[in-house]
């Protein structure tokens, strides 16, 4: 499809329009040409998926080229694009949760002095992960990569003055480049095996070439997901997303839940040939995926401000989305991150809503009660809760528990285990969250309680659109019925080949029923089980909480202060580095080799210095040296 | 060669701005903004006559073209030769232009004896751009030495407090190479003389010249001697900080965006074509010095409190790559590196120019003078943040491109030395951007900040071409990168070609040991690609 380049142009215009004279245009219009930027870019996808589903099923699979962007010797990348199922979904949530996100930030940075620059960066956002999920190639996708980076960089940093902010941007870049590091040099390390960087030929050329468990295709995968865990907030470089919360809420929503970090399941999905080809990389990133999974809901249990707690909820969910690939359901963790998309973003632009509402306020500890007051927001933070808690009917419920499912299908007993107790976790600190948030006594600032406020209009409606999908998005995959798997069949032609190396024969045959059932129970109940503990710990007997809190003080404390991490890597990384940095410029560089400079300098001068006295310049003494000059000359020639 | 008109272009293009140096001297010393604008308008049509050399530049021969020839000095056969080839032409062409912007950058800047300081920019340009066309051994050692001498002035006279300090161990440095190299040139000249029975100082007949090895190695020493105190390489490179913080804004721009270039030129233009298994024999101290440049340079910049002195550190470790990219001796790494020399010039010039818009409004270059800037230059912070990103190399800005295709070259030539080098760009983004955070995040702490202006006019004038070569040769580098293919080809074949007819035996014993490091075979499976 040859148009398809105009879905990641239109914003990117939007973006020059109100980057180069939004300052000058009135209010209304910035709001109008990024959302009706995105909107437009919504539109153009949704054509390009009706062009798409024409196509028969194995046929689904352009390459529209537009131009060479480098060559140098027999390296060439092209600037071109992969429309496949698995890049239309992700171009559908990128354009249709932005969109919706973009209208909802006309009204909750109405009064912000920087308006005009928020749009143009989200903007510039939207056309960045467009071009990752479109790239046919590591290096373009790279492109994409490090550009929502960026702007996930100046969005975090938006509001410079607050020293905070600048330094979460900071942190996040920095990380961020840790973890490009890898991918790069996973880049790096394919072109050096395959000779390209384009997707095709490489699965083709690897499924030829190498046999499972190749050490190379090892090295790939494992290098190419160091970025991924740095994208993606996982285990060990998760520590930059709970911090990027300093920005707007709707970033929040839009870039560091429903898009951005899942750029790293994107990946992994899209070189699922690899992955299947590596099984000790796939034990990996769903080990990883797992323990983040357990690890950031367990910090989520205590936190107590509001974007904290499901900034934790992300990386724990993304967590899951990487167990699912690991486990070599890549249907499934793409399930996840679509209902993901749907019931954060939700969840973040709901939590903005009280935060609009209460005038800035984001501790739980000091809201309450504002059920009656937020009527619209309440309702939908319940249904995203409801959704992320894997409650039937719920999006989450599909999409979790087949992650679960298949998890435990592929005989990883202990990684089950360990995410059924996850998921009992969500439930509990989702549920904490509503509880403490909108039920009980109010415990507000008086001051805010005076100004409290429903939102308006324009993120109203984007909350009951985002929670209308937020309940039915599971629908699309609904397990043991004929012809409920519309998602998975859609997205098979992709998986393909991954799926024959791995073993799995698609949703042809599978396993009882009963079993499937049985599962789902199983999750259920777990989850129901963590809602009423929260309900007994935070509604019944608020004092409960407290009491607990005592009880185990060492486990509450490592838990408040998120295991220590941030302490830890700022004692082993940060600042031996300043250290490094300030020894190596004050001894090596100014002492050692500046010192051997100005030293080989000073030596010359007291060199001349001596041999200056010679130069007297009183005619005896040279007349003397002379004649001594002569006689040792004569009694040589004498001698000989 | 190929020049079809007879009209010798390479020579104007030099000597124009000497001409304006002339028309300058007429002006009287009290009409400031006439000098000014004759020294912009010659660097101005300076860089639109040579603009023609890229129009009419022949893509498809290695060899040299626009070729002029007279005779100079017969009695030692010395010739005025100037030509230019697929390796000097963006040089050149990245000489004019950052000349004149150069000279735009300073007028409320340098306000005491304008006449002087424009004509010393001027004179400066010719030695430039005739360091990049001589093809003569003496000519070119002529234009090499007659740059000196303004720089000498610019940083000695228009510097800061410690300027003397600054200019004369610049002097020095740089003269103590220039001599060695003056000396092998001389040594060159005779020895061109016993294996053929003529005299020569054209620099391409003495790229035919087979020399033995062990002569190579010394002759090669001493050329790469003077190119790496130029480049400036690890550890020649105190010279760099000290003269660009002493420098006025268009000397450090100057500085750092054609001056270092001269030393990787000269490794270029001299050292690989004529000394060729002198260079592979030195391929793994020369990767470990750029390997070292890079880390180190990167390092010391994150001490730094004086932005400049950053600033100058930083290019130690960009102009890592450069050397990194070109002794991986495979096209990805030459291109790269090429490439990466125009990158510089423009990004790290472009960082100095944000310097100077700084320092002319606050008169201090320490960091913690700043902060907060963005609420009162709000356009100037995005400048700074994009000039910040093209330095540290992200995708869509020219540093990407040249960074990974010196990357890609690494990894060819040696996985160790990629795999190491690719950690620069972690280095580069915390400087860089601790140093954004630092200048223009954050509230303001200084009340005499509060009162900023924005970009003028004049700034807009000289920052705007320098980002639009940013992002063009970022998003779009084919025009850039198509310009070396043929002559990047020719030169790495006639150096392993070299390297293939003649036996590798009679290198002095205590290389056997780093040649055993190198694994020549290794490299030669690299260079085949």
């Amino acid at each position: 499809m040859e148009t398809a380049w105009v879905i990641p142009a239109l914003p990117f215009a939007g973006f020059l329009i109100n980057g180069l004279w939004g300052r000058r245009l009135p209010k209304k219009f910035v709001g109008w040409i990024a959302c009706g930027a995105m909107g437009l870019a919504f539109l153009a996808a949704s054509r390009l998926l009706w062009i798409l589903l024409q196509e028969t099923p194995t046929g689904r699979f352009w390459e529209p080229v537009y131009y060479t962007w480098i060559r140098a010797g027999d390296f060439q990348v092209d600037v071109s694009f992969l429309i496949d199922p698995l890049s239309m979904v992700m171009i559908l949530v990128v354009t249709g949760v932005g969109f919706l996100i973009h209208v909802y930030s006309i009204g909750y940075m109405h009064e912000d002095p920087g308006y005009p620059r928020y749009f143009a960066y989200l903007n510039l956002f939207a056309s960045a992960m467009l071009l990752l999920v479109m790239a046919n190639n590591l290096l373009v996708m790279f492109v994409g990569w490090e550009g929502v980076g960026l702007c996930s960089y100046l969005l975090i940093g938006f509001w410079y003055e607050k020293q905070s902010a600048s330094d979460a941007g900071k942190k996040a870049f920095i990380v961020n480049r840790i973890g490009d590091f890898g991918f790069l040099l996973g880049i790096f390390l394919t072109f050096w095996t395959f000779g390209s960087l384009n997707f095709r030929e490489i699965f083709e050329a690897a499924l030829v070439r190498f046999p499972t468990g190749d050490a190379v295709v090892v090295g790939i995968t494992l290098l190419l997901f160091v970025g991924a865990m740095g994208k993606s907030a996982q285990i060990p470089l998760y520590v930059w997303l709970p911090d990027a919360m300093e920005g707007p809420t709707p970033v929040s929503a839009l870039i560091h839940a429903a898009t951005m970090v899942t750029a790293g399941v994107y990946m992994v999905a899209r070189c699922s040939v690899l992955y299947a080809l590596a099984p000790f990389s796939m034990g990996f990133v769903a080990m990883i995926g797992c323990t983040t999974a357990v690890f950031a809901a367990s910090i989520g249990l205590v936190q107590n401000d509001i974007k904290r707690v499901l900034a934790y909820s992300t990386v724990s969910q993304l967590g899951y989305m990487f167990l699912g690939c690991g486990v070599g359901a890549f249907v499934a963790g793409i399930f996840h991150l679509m209902t993901h998309a749907f019931f954060k973003a939700l969840l973040f632009l709901g939590a903005g809503s009280v935060i609009h509402a209460l005038s800035g306020e984001q501790d739980i500890q000091r809201m309450g009660g504002l059920r009656s007051k937020l009527p619209v927001t309440f309702a939908t933070f319940v249904m995203g809760s409801l959704a992320i808690a894997g409650i039937f009917p719920f999006a989450g419920f599909f999409s979790k528990d087949e992650i679960l499912f298949e998890t435990l299908m592929s005989g990883h007993w202990v990684l089950y285990g360990l995410a059924l107790g996850g998921a009992g976790l969500t439930a509990f600190y989702m549920f904490r969250l509503v509880f403490l948030t909108f039920f009980g006594e109010s415990r507000m600032d008086p001051h805010a309680a005076h100004h409290v406020h429903e939102a308006p209009r324009t993120m109203a409606v984007p909350l009951m659109i985002l929670a209308a999908l937020s309940l039915t998005g599971g629908w699309v995959q609904i397990p043991g019925i004929e012809g409920g798997r519309v998602f998975g069949a859609f997205l098979d032609p992709v998986f393909h080949e991954a799926s024959q190396l791995l073993g799995h024969h698609g949703g042809a045959t599978h396993p009882p029923l009963w079993l499937e059932g049985a599962l789902m129970g199983v999750s259920v109940a777990v989850a129901l089980a963590g809602i009423f503990l929260a309900y007994g710990w935070y509604m019944k007997d608020p004092q409960r909480p407290v009491r607990a809190a005592q009880k185990f003080a060492r486990a509450y404390r490592w838990l408040f202060h998120k295991y220590y991490v941030d302490e830890f890597y700022q004692a082993t990384v940060v600042n031996p580095l300043k250290q490094a940095a300030e020894s190596t410029h004050q001894w090596v560089d100014r002492r050692f080799i500046d010192g051997a400079v100005d030293g080989t300098g000073s030596a010359f001068r007291s060199l001349s210095a001596v041999v200056r006295r010679i130069q007297t310049g009183l005619v005896h003494h040279y007349a003397l040296s002379v004649l001594a000059g002569a006689c040792v000359l004569l009694l040589f020639v004498l001698a000989l | 060669m190929m020049n079809a008109a007879n009209f010798p272009i390479l020579s104007v293009t030099t000597f124009l701005p000497l001409a304006g140096v002339a028309l300058i001297c007429l002006i009287p010393s009290r009409h400031r903004k006439a000098i000014q604008w004759t020294a912009f308008l010659t660097t101005v049509v300076t860089f639109l006559v040579s603009l023609q050399l890229y129009f009419r530049f022949d893509l498809t021969t290695w060899e040299m073209q626009f070729v002029e020839d007279a005779s100079w000095i017969p009695q030692f056969a010395i010739r005025y030769q100037m030509g230019i080839d697929g390796i000097s032409l963006l040089l050149v062409l990245l000489t004019t232009f950052l000349s004149a912007v150069s000279v735009l950058s300073t007028w409320s800047a340098v306000t005491e004896r304008v006449k002087a300081y424009m004509a010393s920019l001027l004179l400066l340009e010719t030695g430039m751009i005739g360091v990049f066309c001589a093809l003569d051994f003496i000519l070119f050692y002529v234009f090499w030495e007659v740059m000196l001498i303004p720089m000498y002035f610019i940083i000695g006279i228009w510097g800061g407090p410690r300027r003397i300090y600054a200019a004369v161990k610049f002097f020095i440095y740089t003269m103590s190479g220039s001599v060695l190299m003056l000396v092998a040139i001389l040594v060159l000249y005779f020895m061109y003389h016993e294996a053929t029975g003529t005299y020569s100082f054209y620099i391409l007949d003495y790229h035919k010249l087979g020399l033995p090895a062990n002569v190579q190695i010394w002759l090669f020493l001493a050329f790469a001697v003077a190119f790496a105190i130029k480049v400036p390489m690890f550890p020649f490179h105190t010279w760099l900080p000290d003269a660009h913080v002493e420098a006025p804004t268009a000397g450090s721009v100057i500085l750092a965006g054609v001056l270092l270039k001269m030393g990787t030129y000269g490794f270029l233009r001299f050292c690989l074509p004529i000394f060729p298994q002198a260079s592979v024999v030195f391929v793994p101290l020369i990767l470990a010095l750029s390997l070292i440049g890079i880390i180190y340079g990167a390092l010391v910049s994150l001490a730094q409190d004086d932005v400049k002195k950053l600033v100058a550190y930083s290019s130690v470790s960009h102009l890592g790559y450069c050397m990194l990219g070109m002794f991986a001796l495979n096209v990805d790494g030459i291109k790269g590196s090429l490439i990466q020399m125009i990158n510089h010039g423009l990004s790290t010039g472009a960082l100095f120019l944000i310097v100077g818009i700084l320092y002319e409004r606050r008169h201090t270059r320490l960091i913690s003078e700043y902060g907060g800037l963005m609420k009162v230059m709000p356009i100037f912070a995005f400048l700074f943040l994009l000039v910040a990103f093209s330095s540290m190399g992200v995708p869509g800005t020219n540093g990407f491109v040249g960074e990974l295709l010196i990357l890609i070259g690494a990894f060819q030539a040696s996985l160790k030395f990629g795999l190491a080098a690719t950690i620069g760009l972690i280095l580069g983004a915390v400087y860089l951007l601790w140093t954004v955070k630092r200048v223009t995040y954050g509230p303001i702490t200084k009340p005499e900040n509060e009162v900023l202006k924005d970009m003028t006019v004049r700034e807009y004038a000289y920052m705007l071409p320098v980002l639009v070569f940013i992002f063009w040769i970022g998003l779009y580098p084919k025009p850039f990168l198509r310009t070396m293919d043929a002559s990047v080809a020719h030169l790495l074949e006639s150096v392993h070609a070299k390297q293939a007819a003649q036996v590798l035996e009679q290198k002095p014993a205590w290389f056997q040991n780093l040649l055993a490091k190198a694994d020549i075979q290794q490299l030669t499976k690299g260079q085949g690609r």
